[in-house]
């Protein structure tokens, strides 16, 4: 596999990571706190998220354990609920939201459109503190008990029958939604105004594009679920509020207005992946994307109809069966494009000249087990099925394909493809082709009886369930220790290369966005001079072009 | 295979022999609820292989080896409409044909038997017209369709039966119904599937179907004496109700004898339907829906009766419109003869055959 | 776009010698700074619609369900005091768009008495949302913390209100409901409040900075997008008065 290469790297012997860099341009630990530069922001997010991840991951561990067996029998049930719901809090809002739009996004925006930062340096560095407080915040909450309500904060369920720290979790996540909403904003200005001359709205990477979408919704949606939640806290402090039936209020309109949010979320989720597999699909096969526009468009499409789509979640909740109707309708129209883009990254590859590095691998993984997870989506969507499957394990199964299977992947790839601008140094090829390899191979085996298990009946949130479920979940449980392993080597290699990785120069793979046309570890401007753009994105004959003059002039010299 | 551990061994042993794929399929809706998941599965099949072969293939036709240089194409329209189009398409027939099962499963046809399941943490308590109650478990008979009127006393729960492909969210404060016709004597698994708290994983129970003549016998052994409406009679009178309700010229509040689905004007002047959700509203949350012609005297009687008490009231108002005690003492041990013969309570025209 | 590189090329050349110090390093120019944070003031303010629009919506629903509780529940909110908080922010507004006439035509001392004036302004708003909330506690109508329904099972108990709308006893469970009015009446009203009172704060460091010469020496943008910002929040109060304060009154 690794035999056909793109790889450029240059001679090991002479080559040497430059001396003035963003890493290097300052010492100390203020330098980096007090640092109004998009990169180290974007290295503090990777710092943060990677450490909710094991927190996360952690506690999937635990799942997994305790549902080896039926009975409830490594914890109580209540530890359980805690366990499940600190799981997913933790997982979404404070590693897979902020994951690639807050680091590789943060890492990338600027470059990519050709400017020395983000719009507002200084919101953006707020953005992580925010991040930070919610974080604290979150771990205070576990630290004195956690909070058992699920991801999804159900009233009456969180504001009145539980004691566990309800509040500190809802404020927590407040918190961090207003990091998110932070970065969305910059994002949006910054890819308005800061475009670097020759930069138009289409010669933009196809990564802008599905940040710019992402970051629309972030803006637009995040709100909404901060004052849910904060109606939430308030309920639960003085016992009174619009969610409660028993003073008639309406825990529907809860319903209504969380997934107001919770389901442009899910596409904040995925966006700015998708925008990472454009990239590397297109790098990899040395061939423009095909149907830029169309691809374009289709996250644009997505972020649009993403807030008409919530009551999705609803299907069964007594919604009238009309509303049931359009929602439906408005779900698979929400479907198209994420099938037009799946199916255009594959027609990138025809014709073109492809090699199979660790991203692209990663890329690979995301197209086959996104398309499952979104044609899972589409079982549920279809009102009829969803009757019988939401609230099972298929549901679990779905949105695991979907964000672990979907996202983390590509989060993984965009991890590899930029490790080299990031940090000046290549990665092992061979080991983390391995791990890629590993955590497909773990991801398939955890969360695909989960399918079979959800079309069984087997409920979600079950500390306990029937036995007849156990060998598919033991299977699951074993899935789950192959994925660790899968997770943890890269953390491992990662941390080594930064040492010993081998020096990769400023453009190991011949991409052609902008951030490739500078050194790696790029300078804290960005750009020794201001780029001007002057060719179409992904446009690898003018690399080429690009290229040959620089070897003549070294011929010259 | 001695290393392989026994216990694992066996159980592995025991799934391959019970292995499938989708529970039993124990009611109506329950083959054609799978017919459009196989179709489903098969599409996502069909969809997967597509993008599968187009991945392999051309990444085996294409890999730098064999293809050293890319040649750049900017895209195609006409397949990009393919793609839109064919997606869009087959997403289509998929939300027709779901939307189709879904009115189907929560749309009770008009002589469905009429059961009342209340959830509260962590306990199903059901109770059948005849006056049976029982908790975490619901008997029924074949060939009978089932509407299930659900309601919660506390947080949101789910009645799941996954054998018969119906769930419903049980909801406090507002009915919610579902219905199935069981096919196949059996007993499944009864789920809450909606998070609830604690025990929710506890909150478990069974769905027994029996043949009509072992449910005949099941209600007879299981019947407390009273219907649900005469238990709705005693309460009628004990919270005093009929001292406003009583039929009588000068009574200050409106007739309730056929109340039960006809349509009342309301004060501001709306119509709305009298269904059980209505009458619930109308006992517990008296001033909200002002019927025409009245003034607002009514008490509410929120915190004075349970949920179950509620249903005895409604129960007994929806069967005010016929002599019920005839009715229901028929009933606690008798089941409709047939399908298409009304269940009690239902249709006021159609309880005249069974009046003496 | 051309000149704007020249203009690039030169500052790095010239380490920023020919930029007027308040452009931010990573701006090519003035212009461009500036554009970019009013768009980003506007996106944050679009931000700031979807936070209130939930709990319009919450207050729609819950109006619809229960109105007579509403309107009752209304009935009890002092027009007076709320018309004169309405002037209050509107004039508030004006003098802040002075200010930022003020800061535009480079009048420093106008632009302080302008800037004291609406930061006065944001206090007495603050000040008379004070005494109607100190109204709603001795009336008993916090819910949660001090709530009685009295003046809704016996409109007549509370004479002050009863002589102007003659008010209908509301039934107990109705009466209950005025709860829910007075729920959003306090989360509506403080959520507004809570965005005077950052208002406010940031006025205080503003005139701080003004004395200083930090804004008539022709970089206005900051007072310009805290004036967006205070005239939406006003925007806010205009609905939130119409809703709360008008649409019950017959
Ligand atoms: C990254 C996150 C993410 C993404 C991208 C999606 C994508 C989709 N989701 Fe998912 N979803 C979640 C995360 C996500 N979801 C989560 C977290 C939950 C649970 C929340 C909870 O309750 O805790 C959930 C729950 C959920 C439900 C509610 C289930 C229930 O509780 O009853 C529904 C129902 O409609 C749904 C639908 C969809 C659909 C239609 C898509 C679509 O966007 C998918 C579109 C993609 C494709 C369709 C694949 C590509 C298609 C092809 C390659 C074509 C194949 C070929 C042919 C058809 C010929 N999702
Ligand atoms: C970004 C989102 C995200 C991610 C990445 C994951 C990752 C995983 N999730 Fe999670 N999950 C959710 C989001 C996510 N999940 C959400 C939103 C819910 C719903 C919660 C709710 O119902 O409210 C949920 C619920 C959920 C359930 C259902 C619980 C229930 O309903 O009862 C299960 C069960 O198997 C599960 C398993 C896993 C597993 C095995 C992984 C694996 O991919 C994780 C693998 C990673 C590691 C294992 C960490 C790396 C390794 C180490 C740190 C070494 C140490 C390891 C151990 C000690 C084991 N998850
Ligand atoms: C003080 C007199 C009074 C008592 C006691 C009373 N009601 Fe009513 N009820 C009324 C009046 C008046 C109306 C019509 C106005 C309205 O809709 O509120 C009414 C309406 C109803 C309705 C709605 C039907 C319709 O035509 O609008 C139902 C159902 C009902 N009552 C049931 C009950 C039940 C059950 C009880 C006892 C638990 C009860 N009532 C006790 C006075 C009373
Ligand atoms: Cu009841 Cu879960
Ligand atoms: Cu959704």
């Amino acid at each position: 596999m690794s035999a056909a290469t793109i790889l450029s790297l240059p001679d090991q012997s002479t080559a040497r990571i430059p001396k003035m860099n963003f890493i290097t341009k300052e010492n100390g630990l203020l330098s980096w706190l007090l640092t109004s530069d998009h990169k180290r922001i974007a290295t503090l997010y990777l710092i943060s998220i990677t450490f909710f991840f094991f927190i996360g991951g952690a506690l999937a561990g635990l799942i997994r354990l305790e549902l080896l067996t039926p009975q409830s029998d490594l914890m109580a049930a209540d530890t359980y609920n805690k366990v499940f719901s600190m799981h997913g809090l933790i997982m979404v809002f404070f590693f897979l939201v902020p994951s690639v739009p807050a680091t590789i996004g943060n890492f990338l925006v600027p470059m990519m459109v050709g400017a020395k930062d983000l719009a507002l340096p200084k919101i953006n560095l707020l953005s992580w503190y925010l991040y930070v407080i919610a974080g604290i915040m979150m771990i205070y909450t576990m630290a004195v008990g956690g909070v058992d309500t699920g991801w999804t904060f159900t009233t009456p369920l969180s504001t009145h029958y539980l004691n566990t720290h309800v509040v500190s979790a809802a404020l927590s996540v407040f918190v961090a939604g207003f990091s998110s909403i932070l970065t969305g904003l910059n994002f949006i200005v910054t890819i308005h105004k800061m475009r670097c001359p020759g930069m138009t709205w289409f010669r933009l990477p196809l990564f802008l594009w599905s940040n710019y979408a992402a970051a629309i919704l972030m803006v637009l949606g995040t709100p909404v679920l901060a004052i849910t939640l904060t109606l939430v806290a308030l309920e639960r402090v003085f016992h009174i509020g619009v969610f409660d039936p028993a003073f008639g209020g309406d825990p529907l309109l809860f319903q209504h207005l969380f997934w107001f949010y919770s389901h442009p979320a899910v596409y904040i989720m995925i966006l700015p992946g998708f925008g990472v597999i454009s990239e590397v699909v297109s790098t990899f096969s040395r061939k423009r994307v095909f149907g830029y526009t169309a691809v374009a468009f289709s996250s644009v499409a997505i972020a649009v109809f993403a807030f008409f789509v919530w009551a999705h979640h609803m299907f069964i909740m007594g919604i009238s069966n009309y509303a049931a109707l359009v929602f439906s309708l408005l779900t698979m129209m929400v479907a198209v494009p994420s099938a037009i883009k799946i199916f255009n990254w594959s027609f990138t590859l025809y014709k073109g000249s492809v090699t199979f590095e660790t991203p692209m691998l990663y890329s690979i993984g995301f197209m086959g087990l996104f398309t499952i997870g979104g044609m899972t989506g589409v079982f549920l969507g279809s009102t009829g099925t969803d009757i019988h499957l939401t609230e099972t394990y298929f549901v679990v199964a779905h949105f695991h394909f979907v964000m672990v299977g979907g996202m983390l992947m590509a989060f993984l790839s965009g991890i590899h493809f930029w490790w080299p601008k990031w940090t000046g140094r290549m990665y092992p090829e061979k080991i983390s082709q391995l791990a890629a390899l590993i955590t497909f191979i773990g991801f398939n085996l955890t969360f695909f009886p989960q399918f079979i298990l959800g079309t069984l009946g087997m409920p979600r949130r079950y500390a306990a369930y029937p036995p007849e479920f156990q060998v598919l979940n033991v299977f699951s449980t074993a899935g789950a220790t192959v994925l660790g392993v899968g997770y943890l080597l890269p953390i491992l290699y990662l941390t080594w290369s930064l040492k010993y990785g081998a020096i990769a120069g400023d453009n190991p793979w011949q991409a052609t966005g902008l951030e490739w046309q500078t050194q790696s570890p790029p300078l804290t401007e960005n750009f020794a001079e201001i780029p001007i753009m002057d060719h179409e994105a992904y446009d690898y004959e003018w690399l080429e072009k690009q290229n040959r003059a620089r070897q003549q002039q070294e011929e010259v010299v | 295979m001695d290393h392989i551990s026994p216990v694992l061994w066996q159980f592995l042993d025991k799934w391959l022999e019970h292995f499938q794929l989708y529970p039993p399929e124990a009611s109506k809706i329950a083959p054609q609820m799978d017919a459009l998941y196989f179709f489903m599965v098969l599409v996502s099949l069909v969809g997967l292989t597509i993008v599968t072969l187009l991945i392999v293939a051309f990444s085996i036709l294409y890999n730098k080896k064999r293809h050293p240089h890319a040649v750049q194409i900017e895209g195609s329209t006409l397949l990009e409409a393919t793609w839109t189009i064919i997606p869009l398409g087959i997403f289509l027939v998929i939300f027709v044909w779901g939307a189709l099962l879904y009115f189907r499963i929560y749309t009770p046809p008009a002589n469905a038997m009429n059961i009342y399941v209340v959830g509260k943490q962590w306990m199903w308590k059901i109770e059948h017209p005849g006056g049976q109650h029982e908790i975490n478990a619901l008997h029924i008979p074949t060939g009978q369709p089932i509407q299930l009127t659900i309601i919660s006393q506390d947080v949101f729960h789910s009645f799941s039966i996954p054998a018969f492909r119906v769930k419903r969210e049980a909801i406090p404060g507002r009915y919610t119904s579902a219905w199935f016709e069981a096919t196949t004597p059996g007993t499944y698994h009864l789920f809450c599937t909606q998070y609830c708290g604690t025990n929710h994983s506890q909150m478990i129970g069974e769905v027994v179907v029996m043949t009509p003549d072992d449910f005949k016998k099941w209600l007879a052994g299981s019947t407390s004496g009273n219907s649900l409406a005469m238990d709705g009679e005693r309460l009628f009178a004990s919270l005093s109700c009929n001292a406003c309700h009583n039929s009588r010229p000068d009574a200050r509040g409106p007739n309730l004898v056929n109340v039960y689905d006809s349509s009342l004007t309301l004060s501001t002047g709306q119509t709305v339907t009298a269904d059980d959700a209505y009458l619930r509203q109308a006992i517990l949350n008296p001033s909200q829906n002002i019927t025409q012609g009245y003034s607002p005297i009514m008490p509410t009687y929120q915190g004075q009766v349970s949920e179950e008490g509620v249903i005895a009231l409604v129960e007994y108002i929806k069967n005010l419109d016929s002599d019920y005690r005839v009715q229901e003492t028929l009933n606690t041990t008798d089941i409709p003869p047939n399908e298409t013969a009304p269940s009690p309570g239902q249709k006021p025209a159609a309880q005249k055959e069974v009046k003496p | 776009m051309s000149d704007s590189t020249t203009v690039a090329n030169n500052a790095l050349a010239e380490e920023h010698h020919e930029h007027p110090s308040y452009q931010r390093h990573h701006f090519e120019t003035v212009d461009q700074q500036f554009d970019a944070t009013n768009f980003a003031m506007w996106l944050f303010l679009l931000t700031e619609i979807m936070f209130f629009g939930g709990l319009f919506v919450a207050y729609m629903i819950m109006r619809n369900w229960y109105y007579p509780a509403f309107v009752e529940g209304s009935h009890q909110l002092s027009i007076f005091w709320g018309t004169a908080n309405t002037a209050v922010l509107i004039i508030s507004s004006f003098t802040m768009a002075m200010s930022v006439w003020s800061a535009e035509v480079r009048r420093k001392g106008l632009l302080l008495l302008f800037l004291c004036l609406t930061f006065l302004f944001g206090l007495v708003f603050l000040g008379i949302k004070g005494i109607e909330w100190h109204e709603k506690w001795e009336k008993f109508h916090v819910p949660g913390l001090r709530y009685s329904e009295q003046a809704f099972l016996n409109p007549a108990s509370d004479p002050e209100v009863y002589k102007e709308y003659h008010d209908q006893p509301l039934s107990p469970d109705m009466a209950q409901k005025t709860q829910e009015y007075f729920f959003l009446y306090f989360a509506m009203t403080g959520m507004h409040a809570l965005h005077m009172l950052i208002g406010v704060s940031i006025l205080v460091f503003m005139i701080i900075r003004a004395k200083h010469g930090a804004y008539t020496s022709g970089h206005v943008t900051f007072v310009e997008n805290f004036g967006l910002y205070w005239h939406f929040v006003d925007i806010i109060w205009i609905y939130l008065f119409a809703l709360l304060y008008l649409i019950s009154r017959h």
